[in-house]
């Protein structure tokens, strides 16, 4: 067990080494989000308030509305961030250091996903109290019971990250993920307006949302940020969350994925 | 230790206020009774048409419901939910409000421009007073020595003496006053103006303006802030007004005159009531056909509640 352990160690601290490092990825990765609840709620403030959809009790404005997709946001762009960055990695070398290790390959992917997903989830908190003096609060539990959501929805869009980072041979593909994977999976769900407003321009585009699995992450987080339980997100999460890493160690595996091809 | 075991306790054996916020729904011919406790809608009530002002006598044995395209007011047994006999009150009455004496009903006309004076015992008109047009906002003094009549048209509030039954004075307000009431201990009056946007102070003894109260909410229109309903906090210090089709309530200190803050509720707010502890407001918001209610101490919206088409008016049963 022990060596597991101190792979584990090994990666998470090269990981918080590399964020403390990194002071611009971190201020970055919280400036995003906030443009868009500053600039962007802001003009599409609703004023006169949203229609009552779960969890929401009453009316809400747009910018209350907007969190949790903006926290799905900031989990989402870091798992592409650490993908992006074990692209880098394979280039530079560490990582087939790190894959050369006696240890089963998929506690290393592992270790590396816990690693990023804890990061995001440090971000994400941060995000919450710059809102929070912004004037956007919620229950005090809220803080606590997101918690869960956040290590599910982050676990699964770290997979994702990790299953893209296998396909992608080259740095420089990165800004066709951005395009292809990043925006559709943001724009196409809940983040931004309710399923029922997508439903309202066509049905077509509300089916997507529905089926996309960021969707669910976001909602896991809305209703765990009101203390509310959502289990038909939890599912598609975790089945999502799954397939992802399944399809991660697939790439990942030198018999048969894409670091074989590359090699 | 033991202290802290024993929160968890006291709260649970909290009393239940179990108490009741009746609103009449305008477009259903109904009353929707909410439950405080539950916030869930237990009951819905025929009435005549149109219900609109809706109020309980002392002892709460009787509510008296302004329906104005029957032309009456009705008086039902809150317990059954049976009519027990209509009022004479003159064509289409709107508000109304009950004398402190508890028999004597001052009905606003709003077609006629006269305010009637109903006796509910003897089921009688006693008195109307020509008032301006459209009288619309009903309130009585605390000593019940003088009563006010709003009519929106004229734009002014008819200060009528209730010995006498004559008007005493007529002060001028902004445009199309909807509501107005007393605060006891300041001695003033309030009274709102939905076209003008603003609430006017009055000093009692003297009928002078004391304050005039603007609202700006943000991102919302001027035209769309149109205040209505207002209600005081039980010590008097803070008014929730209502402010229309801006969707919002104001909360107005009522010793500095400012806004300080604004609440997010349905579509189309006019009225309100408190719960008995005065803790939860509840507002009736027309057009989303729902209540929403707010949390006085942390002057938060934390639920809406749907009930039937056009939410009027809103009245507390304890």
């Amino acid at each position: 067990m022990i060596p597991y352990l101190i792979a584990l160690r090994a990666i998470v601290t090269r990981e918080a080494y590399r964020f403390v490092g990194q002071r611009s990825r971190f201020i970055a990765a919280l400036v995003r989000p906030l443009l868009w609840l500053v600039v962007f709620a802001a003009g599409f403030r609703a004023a006169l308030g949203l229609s009552i959809t779960p969890p929401y009790q009453t009316y809400t404005t747009y910018e209350v509305y907007i969190v949790p997709g903006l926290c799905g946001m900031v989990l989402l762009f870091n798992g592409m961030q650490s993908s992006l960055s074990l692209v880098y990695d394979r280039e530079m070398g560490s990582m087939r250091l790190l894959l050369t290790s006696p240890l089963p390959r998929w506690w290393l992917l592992f270790c590396r996903l816990l690693a990023s997903t804890a990061i995001s989830i440090l971000q994400v908190y941060t995000f919450l109290g710059i809102t929070a003096i912004y004037g956007i609060r919620f229950a005090p539990l809220g803080y606590v019971t997101i918690l869960p959501a956040l290590v599910i929805a982050g676990l699964m869009l770290g997979a994702l990250g990790l299953a893209l980072s296998s396909l992608i041979k080259q740095l420089e593909n990165f800004a066709g993920v951005m395009n292809f994977v990043i925006f559709p999976m943001f724009f196409l769900s809940t983040a931004l307006y309710p399923l029922w407003k997508m439903a309202e321009s066509s049905e077509i585009l509300h089916d997507i949302c529905a089926a996309n699995p960021f969707t669910h992450a976001v909602e896991l987080i809305r209703f765990a940020l009101y203390v509310q339980f959502n289990g038909p997100a939890l599912i598609w999460t975790v089945l999502a969350t799954a397939v992802l890493l399944a399809l991660a160690l697939w790439g990942y595996d030198p018999a048969r994925g894409m670091v074989r091809r590359k090699a | 230790m033991k202290q802290l075991l024993l929160i968890p306790a006291l709260l649970l054996a909290a009393p239940l206020q179990a108490a009741e916020i009746w609103v009449t729904n305008e477009k259903d011919d109904t009353i929707s009774v909410i439950d405080i406790d539950s916030l869930e809608v237990i009951r819905t009530i025929e009435t005549g048409e149109r219900p609109r002002g809706i109020t309980f006598s002392r002892d709460y044995s009787r509510v008296y419901i302004c329906a104005s395209d029957s032309d009456t007011v009705q008086v039902m047994d809150p317990e059954t939910g049976q009519i027990l006999h209509d009022l004479p009150s003159g064509e289409d009455p709107e508000q109304f409000v009950l004398h402190p004496n508890d028999r004597h009903l001052y009905i606003a006309n709003e077609d006629d421009a006269v305010t009637t004076v109903v006796d509910t015992e003897t089921r009688k008109v006693i008195a109307q007073i020509n008032v301006g047009i459209e009288p619309e906002g009903m309130a009585v003094s605390p000593d019940g020595s003088i009563v006010i009549t709003t009519s929106e048209t004229t734009n002014m509030a008819h200060w009528i003496d209730t010995e006498t039954r004559t008007i005493v004075a007529n002060t001028l307000v902004d445009s199309r006053p909807r509501h107005a009431e007393f605060a006891a201990q300041a001695s003033e009056l309030w009274v709102s103006s939905e076209i003008g946007g603003t609430l006017t102070v009055f000093d009692v003894a003297t009928q002078a303006e004391k304050a005039k109260i603007e609202f700006a909410v943000k991102g919302v229109h001027p035209d769309r802030v149109q205040p209505v309903g207002f209600e005081f906090t039980e010590d008097e210090e803070t008014v929730f007004v209502a402010l229309g089709p801006s969707n919002h309530v104001a909360v107005v200190n009522a010793r500095t005159f400012e806004v300080e803050d604004y609440i997010l509720v349905g579509r189309r707010v006019w009225h309100m009531a408190f719960s008995p502890d005065k803790s939860l407001l509840f507002t009736t918001n027309g057009v989303s056909g729902d209540v929403t209610v707010i949390d006085v101490a942390r002057r938060e919206a934390i639920k809406s509640i749907k009930v039937g088409r056009f939410p009027w008016g809103a009245a507390l049963r304890p």
